[in-house]
Order: C-alpha cells, then sequence, then structure tokens
C-alpha cells in the first residue's frame, strides 16, 4: 500500500473494530461468569459434570483457540479476508447467544454441560479466527507509513471487550432488584443470562457493517492475478523462509506480549481479589477504571511506532514489565493490608446468627465481624462453623473469609498501580499487529500470523493465572512467586527480540513472495 | 553479533527439552499428589499443547545456529 492517504479508512477501521470488540466481549464474559456458570451447569457432585466443566476450561482457550486460528487462516488466505471474518462473528454470535437460552443442569441434567462445553468450544475456535482476519483486513488497507497507527484501533478491542464485559455484568447485577442482596440472588439466578443475549443485538449490528464492506485491496488484487496460495498451511508451516518467521514472531514477541497481557489485566484482578482480599465489586471497578485511563496509550504506542519501529517499544515494554512486576504487586498488598492500618475499635461491629441443620439439632454459626480504619477501609471477617448438640465435638477448621473494601486513597492507589501495568500492556500489545503483518506476505498472512498469535496468547498467556496459583501453592512462602512465570518467559522473550527481530516498519507489505 | 546470535542457538536448542522435562517433572508430581481426574486432564493438555511449542523452540534454535536470522537483522 502506497503512502498516501487511504480514503475510507475509517470505515474500515470501526467495521473491522466493532466485530472483533464483540467477539473479545463475547469470550470474556463466558469467562467473568465463570463461577455462576458453574453453579447452573457443573454441579462439582456429578463427576461427568465436572469433567466437561475442565475441559471447557482449559480446550476453548489452548487448543480449540490456535485451532481455529488454521483453520479460519486458511479459509481467509483461499477465499479472503471478508467473507472469514464475517464468519467467525457470526458462529461466535451465535454460539454466545446459545449460552444464554440452554437450560441449566436442573432441567435438563447431562444434556446441559454438553451443549455448554460445545458452545464454548465454538467461541473458542471462531476467536482463533478472528484477530488475524481484522488485523490483516485494517493493515492491508494502512498506508505503510501510518500501519502502527491505524493498527492500534484494532488492539484496542481485546482491552475494551474486557472493559464492556466487566460493565456489563456489573451494571444488570446491581439492576435487577432495589434490594442488593437480592439482585445478587437473581442475577446468578437467571439475569447472568442477560450478558449472553445481549450479545445477539451487537453481532446484527457488526454484520450488518461488515457485510457492506469490501474485500483487502491486496487480497482482491492477487486473486485477481491468480497469486493466491493453494496451500496456505504448507505454505505457512513447511517453507522454511516463512516457518522461521512464524518462529520468530512466536518466542521474539507473542509469547513475551502474551504473559504480559495476562498478568496486567487478568491475574492482576485475580490477585487483587484473591491476595488482597478486595471485595467482587471494588477489584472490578478498579480494572474498569485503570482500562479505561490507559486504553488511549495503545493508540499512542502504535502510532509511535511508526516513527521508532515496532520493536523497542515492544522491548521497551516487556522490560519495564519484569522489572518491576514484583514491585508493583506488592505495593497491591502494602495497601490491602489492614495491619499497617489504625482500627476505629469503638466502630466494630460484631454479628452471630445460627441457624440449624434440617433434622438435626446440630447449627451452623455465622459470625460477621466488620472492622472500619481510619483511612476508611472496611474488613469484613466471616466466620463459620458448625455448633454440635454434643458439646464435646466441635469443628476442626471454621471456614473464615475476608473481604477488604478500601478507603478512597487506597482504592485509588491500586487504579494507579493497576494503570501502570496496563501501560505496559499498551506497549507490548499496540504495536504488535503491525509488526506480524509486516513479517508475512499477502498470500499466507492470515494463516502465518494468526498462529503465532494465538499460541503466545491463548497458550503461554492464558496459561498466566494458572502457572502464577500453582507456584504460589508450591512455595507457599512468598505471595509474589505467582509473578515468576510472566518474569521469565518475558526475559526470555526479550532476549530473543534484541537479538533476531528486525524492524521492518518501513516495508511495503504489498507483496506476493 | 553474528557469532552472539548464532551461539545463543544452542541455548534455545536445549530450552526446549528442559522445558518439557521440567512440565512432565510436574505434571507427575501434581498427578500424584491429586489423582482425579480433573487434575489428569489438564496436564495431559498442558503437556500435548507445549510438546510441539517446544519442539518449534529447537527448530528456531537449529536455524538461529545455522545463521538463518544473520541477515534478518
Amino acid at each position: 500500500m502506497p503512502t498516501a492517504r487511504t480514503p475510507g479508512i475509517w470505515k474500515v477501521i470501526t467495521a473491522s473494530s466493532v466485530g472483533t470488540l464483540i467477539e473479545w466481549y463475547d469470550f470474556y464474559i463466558f469467562g467473568s461468569l465463570a463461577t455462576v456458570i458453574a453453579t447452573q451447569f457443573f454441579p462439582r457432585t456429578n463427576p461427568t459434570a465436572a469433567l466437561l466443566s475442565t475441559l471447557g476450561t482449559f480446550a476453548a482457550g489452548f487448543i480449540v483457540r490456535p485451532f481455529g486460528a488454521l483453520v479460519f487462516g486458511r479459509l481467509g488466505d483461499l477465499i479472503g479476508r471478508k467473507y472469514t471474518f464475517l464468519l467467525t462473528l457470526i458462529i461466535m454470535g451465535l454460539s454466545t447467544f446459545a449460552i444464554g437460552l440452554v437450560p441449566g443442569y436442573q432441567s435438563i441434567g447431562f444434556a446441559a454441560p454438553l451443549i455448554i462445553l460445545l458452545l464454548r468450544l465454538l467461541q473458542g475456535l471462531a476467536l482463533g479466527g478472528e484477530y488475524g482476519g481484522a488485523a490483516t483486513y485494517v493493515a492491508e488497507h494502512s498506508p505503510d507509513n501510518r500501519r502502527g497507527y491505524f493498527t492500534s484501533w484494532i488492539q484496542t478491542t481485546a482491552t475494551l471487550g474486557l472493559f464492556v464485559s466487566l460493565g456489563v455484568i456489573l451494571l444488570i447485577r446491581h439492576t435487577l432488584d432495589s434490594d442488593e442482596t437480592k439482585s445478587i440472588a437473581k442475577f446468578n439466578d437467571w439475569g447472568w443470562r442477560i450478558p449472553f443475549l445481549i450479545s445477539i443485538v451487537l453481532v446484527a449490528i457488526s454484520v450488518y457493517i461488515r457485510l457492506k464492506m469490501r474485500e483487502s485491496p491486496l487480497f482482491a488484487r492477487i486473486k485477481a492475478e491468480g497469486k493466491t496460495s493453494s496451500s496456505p498451511l504448507k505454505e505457512s508451516f513447511v517453507h522454511k523462509a516463512n516457518l522461521k518467521m512464524v518462529l520468530l514472531a512466536l518466542f521474539g514477541a507473542t509469547m513475551g506480549q502474551g504473559v504480559i497481557w495476562y498478568t496486567g489485566q487478568f491475574y492482576a484482578q485475580s490477585f487483587i481479589e484473591n491476595v488482597c482480599k478486595i471485595d467482587f465489586d471494588q477489584s472490578r471497578t478498579i480494572l474498569i477504571w485503570a482500562i479505561l485511563f490507559a486504553t488511549p496509550f495503545f493508540i499512542v504506542f502504535g502510532g509511535w511506532s511508526d516513527r521508532v519501529g515496532r520493536k523497542w517499544i515492544i522491548v521497551a515494554g516487556m522490560f519495564l514489565a519484569v522489572v518491576t512486576y514484583r514491585t508493583l504487586f506488592s505495593a497491591l498488598m502494602s495497601i490491602s493490608d489492614t495491619a499497617h492500618k489504625t482500627e476505629l475499635a469503638e466502630k466494630q461491629e460484631r454479628k452471630t446468627t445460627l441457624n440449624f441443620i434440617t433434622k438435626s439439632t446440630d447449627a451452623i454459626r455465622t459470625s460477621v465481624t466488620k472492622k472500619y480504619f481510619d483511612d476508611g477501609t472496611i474488613a469484613t471477617e466471616t466466620k463459620k462453623d458448625t455448633v454440635y448438640a454434643d458439646s464435646a465435638r466441635s469443628t476442626l477448621k471454621p471456614d473464615i473469609r475476608i473481604s477488604r473494601k478500601l478507603g478512597g486513597g487506597g482504592y485509588w492507589q491500586m487504579v494507579l498501580i493497576v494503570f501502570v501495568m496496563i501501560v505496559y500492556v499498551t506497549m507490548v500489545y499496540g504495536p504488535i499487529a503491525a509488526f506480524l503483518v509486516e513479517l508475512f506476505p499477502t498470500r499466507i498472512r492470515y494463516t502465518s500470523m494468526s498462529l503465532p498469535y494465538h499460541i503466545g496468547n491463548g497458550v503461554f498467556g492464558g496459561l498466566t493465572p494458572f502457572f502464577a496459583t500453582l507456584l504460589t501453592t508450591i512455595y507457599t512462602g512468598d505471595k509474589l512467586v505467582g509473578l515468576t512465570y510472566p518474569v521469565i518467559v518475558g526475559a526470555i522473550c526479550i532476549v530473543i527480540c534484541i537479538l533476531y527481530v528486525k524492524d521492518n516498519r518501513h516495508f511495503s507489505i504489498d507483496n506476493e513472495t | 553479533m553474528n557469532t552472539l546470535r548464532r551461539f545463543a542457538g544452542i541455548l534455545w536448542i536445549i530450552a526446549g527439552p528442559c522445558a518439557i522435562y521440567y512440565l512432565v517433572s510436574t505434571a507427575v508430581s501434581e498427578i500424584s499428589k491429586k489423582p482425579v481426574t480433573d487434575t489428569k486432564i489438564q496436564w495431559i493438555v498442558f503437556v500435548v499443547v507445549f510438546l510441539p511449542i517446544a519442539f518449534g523452540m529447537v527448530i528456531f534454535g537449529i536455524y538461529a545456529m545455522k545463521g538463518e536470522y544473520d541477515k534478518e537483522t
């Protein structure tokens, strides 16, 4: 594409970005509602349902996503970008809508978790095909000297999809009844279906917009000249010249980018909720604010990469993350730690209730203690144990849950820390679409860039919360030990990127070889 | 610089099998700690997914060692 301005580029960006954002939204609402979905469809008491749950969790992200990249990438290089990423959008939209309609395990038994698993796998498959198509489509419409800037709009969609999914869930969770407790109960019962059902409207709008778009000019030209690849998979992964670029893209960029993305946005939220014990709503609104403030930086770094190159911005983002993660996560723990705060003892509240167990003289005792601190933090400790009629018996290990609600100062400090981590995400992720499309020729671009992207993000990135949590269970003495995984993967990626990656920003992607 | 790039290729060749050894030994240890179907499935998925990735790392190392990336920088 020449360096002249392309007319209609904003229509291309809007049509591609809206669809991709909706796909990310669809994919994330399932993850965000995993607990509710588990109780509706995957009761742990039924081993088959539990097994399907495990398969859904692990297979959708780690196997089906890269598989979708191959299936739809190949299709995109054979029949074109436009119809392929239209297809992925329709598959994603229909699967998401259908999840909202499936009756629960109580109604249709074993069929419920099976249908949900299949629909989740379809979601993963569609996601695997969407991103590469959208990024390729925008890049092939962009002038060479502004490719980083224009493709960075596509890069905002994954984070904004997460933002919209969190926002929609919080909004619906609190608006189903004027009484907050009843509203949450209604949400857990049937309200969780609304975010899935809404998706069909969004997808319909997006499909309508995408239908009006034309094929990518570069692909349309090679197709007219009969120069499309007849076997994109073989050409991408068997021919040495392309395979070495696929490997470089994976180990020198997307692998590190994936772990930074998932640490900054998913592991940070999980850490705030589970380690810092911040309550459900606050742990999500902290992320929402941080995303809102940091998202413009995708565009800033994408645009800047047109001037200074993709490589060094990506390396800088990974380097800053690797060097500062421990300090940042340590600060999150420190902010939430009530040992450093002064308790307002006169305000302490304690309430104990006894609920007798049906057909038994034993009872469940629930003691709720609310402590107030000088900085506005409220810590709630809920302790449950069994009071036995036989006084000689007592609960060996009472169930104790702690939930903290931060005061204004601490809350905004956490927003600032998560904001910094998401700025790192914008540095590594903002320029990556332009970086990937520049590595491969038009005839196999969709296939070749999709696979390393989805292995980097789906496998390396998607496993971040799991491996981080696993490390904390093995090495129990250090609550920050989970960061070892993203730090090591990030550090290896930095070395490979510095040593082997070339800055291709001045290259024309208008090539067929 | 090209010498360093080629020399580092040996590291990537070694890194692949090392990663798989670490993954498999962790998988065995975790499964033996909690030998339920859930644990087995998730670790089998990890090993199956990471095997070709580790193999890719070895190929990447071989290419680097042979100087395939020399001209790309």
